[in-house]
This record gives C-alpha cells, sequence and structure tokens, in this order.
C-alpha cells in the first residue's frame, strides 16, 4: 500500500522542527521550563512524517482560524 | 515551612498498634465529671483528649481552645468484634480462604494466572478492580461445589459459609465469633492477602477486626452546660458509655470465669454498641435510643444525606452577611441597582472606622440604633471588644455615642448606595453574581430592574435571590470595578449585551417611536420628568413626535443607520425611504426615520443601538440610556396600553376561505400521492424505499400548504394587533406562533416522522388500518383559534409530549456536560502574557483564544470593526 504523507494534506496545518537555539528562545520568551509546553507524541503521524525526535519541539501554524495565523509549540515526548 | 508537593495519598486500615499509638489515654471508666465537676481522668472526657472549655489549656498540645484540634483516646476490648463497616469485606476474606490451611481457595495455576494479571492491571485502577472482581468470584467456586469442594491446597471439604447481616456469619449451622475470623484473617499470607485486594502493607486483613476502639476527641463530641448547670452529653459520648460498661461487665465476667453462655450474649451486647457507635441507622437492629426515647445521631449519621456534614457544611456553607428573599420587579430602580428591604438593611451592617471626618455622622447612627433604618448594631472598641447597641435603652446609646472616637469601628446598617453581590442560583457563568448598588425601600422583597433578568435568567414567579455584603472597602472597591452591572452590559461569552430590554420595553419602544405618534407638550414633560431627565423642552413646540421624544435620550453626535426587525425584506430595499418604519437612520443624535424595536436594544440579541452606546460611549451611557428607556416605556405603555385578545388572531371570511382553500388542496395533492402509491405510479428517489419517498413527498407538501396558508394569514395580520407588534418587534414570541392561532397548526410529528403508531396499524381507532392521508397521520388542519378536533388535539398532545421529553432530556444533558467542562477549566487563567496557563503553569494556548481577544470588549467577537472605523474616518475626512 502507498504511504500517505499527512502533511500534504490541505487540513493539515504547518509542522516545523524549531532549532535548539529557538527552543531556548521561546523558553526564555515565555518564562517557562521545557516541561511546561504542551505535548505531542512522537507517534503522531505528522511527527513521523516530518521526522521529528522526541525531546525536540515543534512549532505548529495554523492557518484556519477565525483569528488568522495562530502558532502553538509542542514538546515531542515518547 | 518549605513546600512540599503531594506526590501520592494511600487509604489504608488503622491497625490496633496504630490505634494504641495515636491515642493518648486508655479509657477505662465510663464516667465522664467528679462531683466537683472535673473530668475524670482515664474518663471519657479526659482532659488529654482536647479542650472545650474556654480558658483552660489542653493537657496534650497545651494550647487553647478552639486551637488544639483534640486527640484520640483508645479503648480496649474485652473481646473483638465485628467493624460493621468492613462485614462484607470480611464475608469476601472468609469465603475466599481455606478455615484449615488459610491458603486463598485457588490451585497454584489460578494464583500465578491471576498474579500475573493483577500485576500488569496495577496501573490502572479501574482494570485492577475488575481483576480483583473476578479472582474474588473464583476463588469462592469452590465452596459452591456439591462435589469436589475441597481445598486445593490441604484436600480439607469446604465448609458453606453465610453472612447474616449486619455482623453475623455462619459455618454450616455453626456461628463463627470474631475471634475465630480474627484468628483465620491473621494468619493469611501477605501474598494471598493481595489476591484478596488488600495492600498488606497498610492493612492487614485481620484488621478489619476491632480490638481496640479509637474514641473520638472531645472536641468533636463537645458536652453543653444547660442553663440549670446541668450537663448535658453528646450523643457518640453517650454510646461510648455504653460501650465501656459493657465492655467492663464482659471482662468482669471473664475473668470470674462465668458460664459461656452469659459471656456470649454480653459479647453478643458489645458488638451491638459498637455497631450502633458506627451507624445507628444499620438494618436489622433496633437503634440505640436516648434515656427520653430519642433515637442517637452517632458517626454516620453525622455524615449521610442532606443534613450530613458533606450536603451541608462542605458543599453548601452558610455564610455570614447575607440575606435571601424573594425577588420582584421595579423599572425605578437603576440596572445597577437592588432594591433591599428595611428589615435585611437593618440586620446586615457594614463596619465603618471612625476619624475625624465620619465621626459625628457615625455618633448619629449610634445614637438611632438598631431599630430604626439608618443606624448601627455594634460598636467595636480600639482593643477590639464589641459592643452591642441596645435597642430600648436611649440613655446607654447616648453614651456609647459620646465615647466613640478615632480608631472606633462602628458596624453600621446598610444604606443606600453600599455595594453588595447579588446572586441567582444557579450560578452558571460569572453573570450569575453581581455587583448592585443598595437602595434601601420597604416591604420584605429584592427589587430589580427588568433589563438585569437576562443575565441572572430571574423572572418573578417566585424567584428568590441572595445578597452578600462584602466588609471591606478593598472588597467593595474591587466588586464595584469588576461586578458592577453597568460593566457586564456585553457579554464576554458572545459580545452581545446580555443586559437589555425584554418584552413589553421592546413593543412600547415600538409605539413610542412608530410614525404618527405624537405627543402634546405638556405630556411630554411629564414623561421626561417620569425618565429623570432633566431636558428643557423648549417653549414653541406645542407637539413631540415619538421620535423626537426618544432622540432625546441618545448622546448629540451619535450616528447609526440599520435595517430593524420590522423591516419587510424588500428585494430592493429602499433604505431611508422605506415606507414601513423598517430602516433606522440617526443622525448627530437624532431619530430621523425607523422605528425602535428588538433591533435596537433587546438583550440576548444582536442589537445595534445599545451595542454602539456601551461600546463607543461607555458603560455608563449605556447604563443611563436603559435606567430612562425603561420608565419612559413606562410612561407610554400607561398612556397608550397594551393588550392582547382574541381578536388579535381572528381573519376575516375572506381569509379563511383562502386558507382552507390551500389546505383542501394540499390534502388533494397528499390523496394524489397515495393513490399513485397504490397504482404503482411513484417513483422512488434515490436511495429510499418507495414507503419513504412517499411520506418524503406527502410532508414536503403538507408543509408547503401550511406555510402558504401562513402567508395568507400573515398578510391579514396587520400591525394594528398588538400581538403582531409583538411578534414582529421582537418582543415576544412570532409569526408562526401567531399563524398557527390564526391559519393553521400543520403537521404534528414524533422523532421527524408523521404520527403513525398507537393501535395496530394506525394512530388512533377513529381511522382505518394502514390509512396514509394526512388527517390520520397527525395533520392538524384547525388553528388554535378555530379549535382542535378531538382526534387533532390528541395528535397535538403527541406532538407535544416529544417537547417536553426533548426539553428535559437536553437539560439534564447539557447540564452535566458544563459541570464536566467547568471542573476541567476552573484552574485555567490568563496570564500576563496572554498566554493560558493551568495551576501548574502549563501553558494551555499560547494566546487567549488565538487571537487574545476578549469578547467582551470586541466588536460581536471581533478584534475590531473595521467597516465602522473606515467609515468613521471619512466622515471625519
Ligand atoms: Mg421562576
Ligand atoms: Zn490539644
Ligand atoms: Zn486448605
Ligand atoms: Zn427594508
Amino acid at each position: 500500500m502507498k504511504k500517505i504523507d499527512p502533511t500534504h494534506h490541505e487540513l493539515v496545518p504547518r509542522h516545523v522542527v524549531l532549532e535548539e537555539e529557538e527552543v531556548e528562545k521561546l523558553l526564555h520568551v515565555y518564562n517557562i521550563t521545557r516541561d511546561k509546553l504542551p505535548l505531542i507524541k512522537a507517534a503522531d503521524p505528522v511527527v513521523k512524517a516530518i521526522g521529528a525526535r522526541p525531546g525536540q519541539v515543534i512549532k505548529i501554524i495554523r492557518t484556519g482560524s477565525p483569528a488568522g495565523e495562530a502558532v502553538t509549540y509542542r514538546l515531542i515526548i515518547k | 515551612m518549605s513546600l512540599k508537593v503531594i506526590k501520592e495519598i494511600k487509604f489504608g486500615i488503622l491497625s490496633p498498634e496504630a490505634i494504641r499509638k495515636m491515642s493518648v489515654v486508655k479509657i477505662v471508666t465510663a464516667d465522664t465529671y467528679d462531683d466537683e465537676g472535673y473530668p475524670i481522668e482515664k474518663g471519657l472526657v479526659d482532659p488529654r483528649l482536647g479542650v472545650i472549655d474556654p480558658g483552660l489549656k489542653c493537657r496534650t498540645c497545651g494550647m487553647r481552645f478552639g486551637e488544639c484540634p483534640g486527640h484520640f483516646g483508645h479503648i480496649e476490648l474485652a473481646r473483638p468484634v465485628i467493624h460493621m463497616g468492613y462485614a462484607k469485606e470480611i464475608y469476601k476474606v472468609l469465603k475466599g480462604v481455606c478455615h484449615n490451611c488459610h491458603r486463598v481457595l485457588l490451585d497454584n495455576e489460578e494464583i500465578k494466572k491471576y498474579a500475573r494479571r493483577l500485576k500488569e492491571a496495577r496501573v490502572r485502577d479501574v482494570e485492577k478492580q475488575k481483576v480483583l472482581k473476578i479472582i474474588a468470584k473464583q476463588a469462592a467456586r469452590r465452596r459452591r461445589y456439591t462435589k469436589n469442594n475441597i481445598c486445593p491446597h490441604c484436600g480439607v471439604e469446604l465448609p458453606r459459609i453465610r453472612f447474616e447481616k449486619p455482623t453475623t456469619y455462619m459455618e454450616n449451622t455453626e456461628k463463627l465469633s470474631p475471634s475465630d475470623i480474627r484468628a483465620r484473617l491473621e494468619k493469611i499470607s501477605a501474598e494471598d492477602a493481595e489476591l484478596l485486594g488488600f495492600d498488606p502493607e497498610v492493612a492487614r486483613p485481620e484488621w478489619l477486626i476491632l480490638t481496640a476502639l479509637p474514641v473520638a476527641p472531645v472536641t468533636v463530641r463537645p458536652s453543653i452546660t444547660l442553663e440549670s448547670g446541668a450537663r448535658s452529653e453528646d450523643d457518640m459520648t453517650h454510646k461510648l458509655v455504653d460501650i465501656i460498661r459493657i465492655n467492663q461487665r464482659l471482662r468482669e465476667n471473664i475473668d470470674a470465669g462465668a458460664p459461656q453462655l452469659i459471656v456470649e450474649d454480653l459479647w453478643e451486647l458489645l458488638q451491638y454498641h459498637v455497631t450502633t457507635y458506627f451507624d445507628n441507622e444499620v438494618s436489622g437492629v433496633p437503634p440505640a435510643r436516648h434515656r427520653s426515647g430519642r433515637v442517637l445521631k452517632t458517626l454516620a449519621q453525622r455524615l449521610k444525606g442532606k443534613e450530613g456534614r458533606f450536603r451541608n457544611n462542605l458543599s453548601g456553607k452558610r455564610v455570614d452577611f447575607s440575606a435571601r428573599t424573594v425577588i420582584s420587579p421595579d423599572p425605578n430602580v437603576s440596572i445597577n441597582e437592588v432594591g433591599v428591604p428595611s428589615p435585611v438593611a437593618m440586620e446586615l451592617t457594614i463596619p465603618e472606622r471612625v476619624t475625624y471626618k465620619t465621626r459625628d455622622e457615625l455618633r448619629s447612627l449610634v445614637l438611632r440604633g438598631p431599630s430604626q433604618h439608618p443606624g448601627a448594631n455594634y460598636i467595636i472598641r480600639t482593643d477590639g471588644r464589641r459592643k452591642r447597641i441596645p435597642a430600648n435603652d436611649e440613655e446607654l446609646r447616648k453614651t456609647l455615642a459620646e465615647e466613640l472616637d478615632v480608631g472606633y469601628v462602628v458596624e453600621r446598617h446598610l444604606q443606600d448606595g453600599d455595594v453588595v453581590l447579588f446572586n441567582r442560583q444557579p450560578s452558571l457563568h460569572r453573570l450569575s453574581i453581581m455587583a448592585h448598588e443598595v437602595r434601601v425601600m420597604p416591604y420584605r422583597t429584592f427589587r430589580l430592574n427588568l433589563c438585569v433578568c437576562p443575565p441572572y435568567n430571574a423572572d418573578f414567579d417566585g424567584d428568590e435571590m441572595n445578597l452578600h455584603v462584602p466588609q471591606t472597602e478593598e472588597a467593595q472597591a474591587e466588586a464595584l470595578i469588576l461586578m458592577r452591572v453597568q460593566e457586564q452590559i456585553i457579554s464576554p461569552r458572545y459580545g452581545e449585551p446580555v443586559i437589555g430590554g425584554v418584552q413589553d420595553y421592546i413593543s412600547g419602544a415600538y409605539i413610542l417611536t412608530r410614525e404618527g405618534t405624537e405627543f402634546s407638550r405638556r405630556e411630554v414633560e411629564e414623561m421626561l420628568c417620569m425618565a429623570g431627565l432633566g431636558v428643557e423642552t423648549s417653549q414653541d413646540k406645542e407637539i413631540w413626535t415619538g421620535k423626537e421624544v426618544f432622540s432625546l435620550l441618545l448622546p448629540p453626535d451619535l450616528n447609526v443607520e440599520y435595517k430593524n426587525k420590522i423591516c419587510r425584506r424588500c428585494t430592493t430595499c429602499k433604505e431611508k425611504e422605506c415606507p414601513y418604519d423598517g430602516y433606522v437612520v440617526i443622525k448627530d443624535g437624532k431619530l430621523l426615520k425607523g422605528a425602535i424595536d428588538g433591533m435596537a436594544y433587546k438583550a440576548r440579541s444582536e442589537c445595534k443601538l445599545l451595542d454602539k452606546l456601551v461600546k463607543d460611549y461607555g458603560t455608563d451611557t449605556g447604563r443611563k440610556f436603559l435606567d430612562s428607556i425603561t420608565r419612559l416605556i413606562l410612561w407610554v405603555l400607561g398612556m397608550k396600553g397594551i393588550t392582547v385578545d382574541m381578536n388579535d388572531v381572528e381573519l376575516d371570511q375572506d381569509a379563511k376561505d383562502r386558507i382552507d382553500e390551500v389546505l383542501q388542496d394540499g390534502e388533494n395533492k397528499v390523496d394524489k400521492l397515495i393513490e399513485a402509491y397504490h397504482n404503482g405510479e411513484l417513483e422512488p428517489l434515490p436511495g429510499q424505499s418507495l414507503e419513504e419517498t412517499l411520506e418524503k413527498k406527502i410532508m414536503q407538501v403538507l408543509a408547503a400548504a401550511r406555510d402558504r396558508a401562513g402567508q395568507i394569514a400573515e398578510e391579514y395580520l396587520g400591525m394594528e394587533r398588538f400581538s403582531v407588534i409583538m411578534a414582529k418587534t421582537g418582543a415576544k414570541g412570532n409569526m408562526l406562533d401567531l399563524t398557527q392561532m390564526a391559519a393553521c397548526l400543520g403537521q404534528m410529528s414524533v422523532r421527524g416522522e408523521r404520527l403513525h403508531r398507537g393501535y395496530n396499524n394506525r394512530s388512533l381507532s377513529h381511522f382505518k388500518e394502514n390509512e396514509l392521508s394526512a388527517r390520520s397521520r397527525g395533520f392538524v388542519r384547525s388553528s388554535y383559534n378555530k379549535g382542535l378536533s378531538p382526534t387533532e388535539f390528541f395528535f397535538h398532545a403527541m406532538g407535544g409530549r416529544e417537547g417536553l421529553v426533548d426539553t428535559a432530556v437536553r437539560t439534564a444533558q447539557s447540564g452535566y456536560m458544563q459541570r464536566r467542562l467547568m471542573n476541567a477549566m476552573q484552574d485555567l487563567k490568563v496570564e500576563y502574557d496572554r498566554t493560558v496557563r493551568d495551576n501548574t503553569g502549563l501553558v494551555i494556548q499560547f494566546m487567549y483564544g488565538e487571537d487574545g481577544v476578549d469578547p467582551a470588549r470586541s466588536d460581536y467577537g471581533k478584534a475590531v470593526d473595521i467597516d465602522w472605523i473606515i467609515h468613521k474616518h471619512m466622515e471625519a475626512v
């Protein structure tokens, strides 16, 4: 069976893996530690598709929201 | 002290050692006080058990009354007794273990299997409970065998065990004594205990049997001194006295080597007293009574039921400085105010500090005392001592007033302008508690402006509301800034007003502002006076239109244009030239065209005028507008009148004929469809059976006929009828309701289908079996005005019943859903960096609502109204 890449689906928002410096900046801006970030499982199809690893932080950019562009961050866990 | 985080909580059973260890005194005597009134050592009110007399110090912890939490004692029971709360557990264990070798009644294979399953299920408690249930059942099964009912370990035959409520266990025909049982439980191994659901670290099976009984501290069973000086003990103490007496007699008899029968009787009696000590309402046990014959309230009775600790003291506490009474309407109080009956105002107080500025004022209040309205009930001296102001001793009041000095505090009556919190249950959203200003009034009800009914969901069919008085200036200021009614006009839920006109205020506004309403100058002066508007009416103007009067309520630079509720949705809107008052034009604060109706200021709806007033001119303007318009319209309605009668839905013969024709036509069409169906000429719709197709088509035809009938009726239902004014302005009801009254009710349905159940293959016995016609399947051709035929009436009741059931089910479901959402989200909060976080600091949203917009400050949920800003800007240019 052909594998489907979920990132191409129009309903899947853009997921980007953050660089380590970006993560540090993010944590600094919100004055939080890693464990205060929302979580996402490494087994999540999109996380698998973009090849992100547990411990990394991804940025999710949603465009369909009534607020226009909405950005959120998630820490990948096992 | 360093902060510690609780990781887990483990529940266990108190072991006899634990009971002895936490005990500060072993109670041996049933006496309480000696002849001098001092507590007896080792008695039930031993001074080490805590203090209940003010002024004394606790012998155990050294703290005073109120500080000392009390300390447990214990009684050494002469013989073990069953703890009635664990009776069922004990039964389960007895059934599951061998009386000979004390192993669990499972073979080694099973033990291995279940131990593994239990280990795997450990993570989730629900799973674990399930496995434990299976184990208990499997272990007990061998006892029920008629053949081979032997222990898999030692091979002994297993007798049947019976449990007789509340605390007796029979093995075959022999009674098991608590001592026997305890001996058996003691010998169960830790591994076997785990299979039986115990955590042997904190709950050994034998601990289910009591050998030492904890004695509750005196602080939870205080004795009270009666006026006569005699002491009256708490029910719990009475019960403990009984236990100690019997325990003593039992021990004496055992020591004296009394016959077995006597010992057993006393033992049984001890069991009875211990059982009723825990719960005096156990079935099968006569409740223990006081000497007077009153049933004693023991441990379980303190906790259980509506009057119990949970429902009465923990879930719902009574609080000071609060009042509750029936509410009634009063358009003359502002929306910010609440009318407080004077008896309530004289009971509720606010502590006010005496300063140089307030001294004279407060002195006069003290002089008036507690029984005249602006008065005071207490003074508090600088050393904190409270002194009640006497109601009847004027001399003493004078002395107290003179004594009053800077630094004193006076607890004065509630007065006009004080800030209070007003609440109506169920408090489902934050608008259920709002801050009002007090208006002290005669009689006995809370008075409330009608515009604030929607947020409270209040009406006046006997509703009661609560009032709370904040006691400090900080609390009052906070309430005023955050919770004041006028600050809540725009709902935080959907960005529209929740406080605004209701019912007659809407139809009244239409009557005031519709084309052709005129008033004489005298009338205008009267109504403006009533509305509290100090506007000067110009001398040369004798006749005022309603629109001119209404304009006096508006800010002079207000500009709004909108289509109102009575707009007829013409294909091409003539806007300013609308001949039906349907297009509202307000220019420079003057209402030029159109009538004011629901679209202007109706609560809980998109309302253009009030919304604009509050958002562009502030909440003060909004509040003033609502306050004045309610009074203004009250006058208008008083003069012009508004009423509804049967004639409002009476049509002339011509209309009735036309409606009849339409409905007859519809029924004929249905008959034709049925005929086509019977002749096999009906084409099925895609994906549907022939029957479904027929039903659908019939429903369509009948719905079209009813709609057409309604349209015809509407043509004749003009604005000269008050019911129509009410429906069209949005005050109450809608045109569908009216056409159902005037023309035709239409199809009744249950679960979206025509009515067909009831009798065999027919809805009612008045029709033939399998009849498909309109009137046999719930089409009600009559109107409410004409009256329903008996069959129609029954059909209507069937459809109506579904509606009632639906609402009942829906409210229950949505209530539960609401509670779950509330519980899940109650700790979430928007931080100063606009993130939403829970109480542990976990980020839920990086921006509140993804856009950071507060709906209460938004334009119908959007951050800004771009069109309006551009419009305004263009105007300025
Ligand atoms: Mg009610
Ligand atoms: Zn103490
Ligand atoms: Zn055995
Ligand atoms: Zn129009």
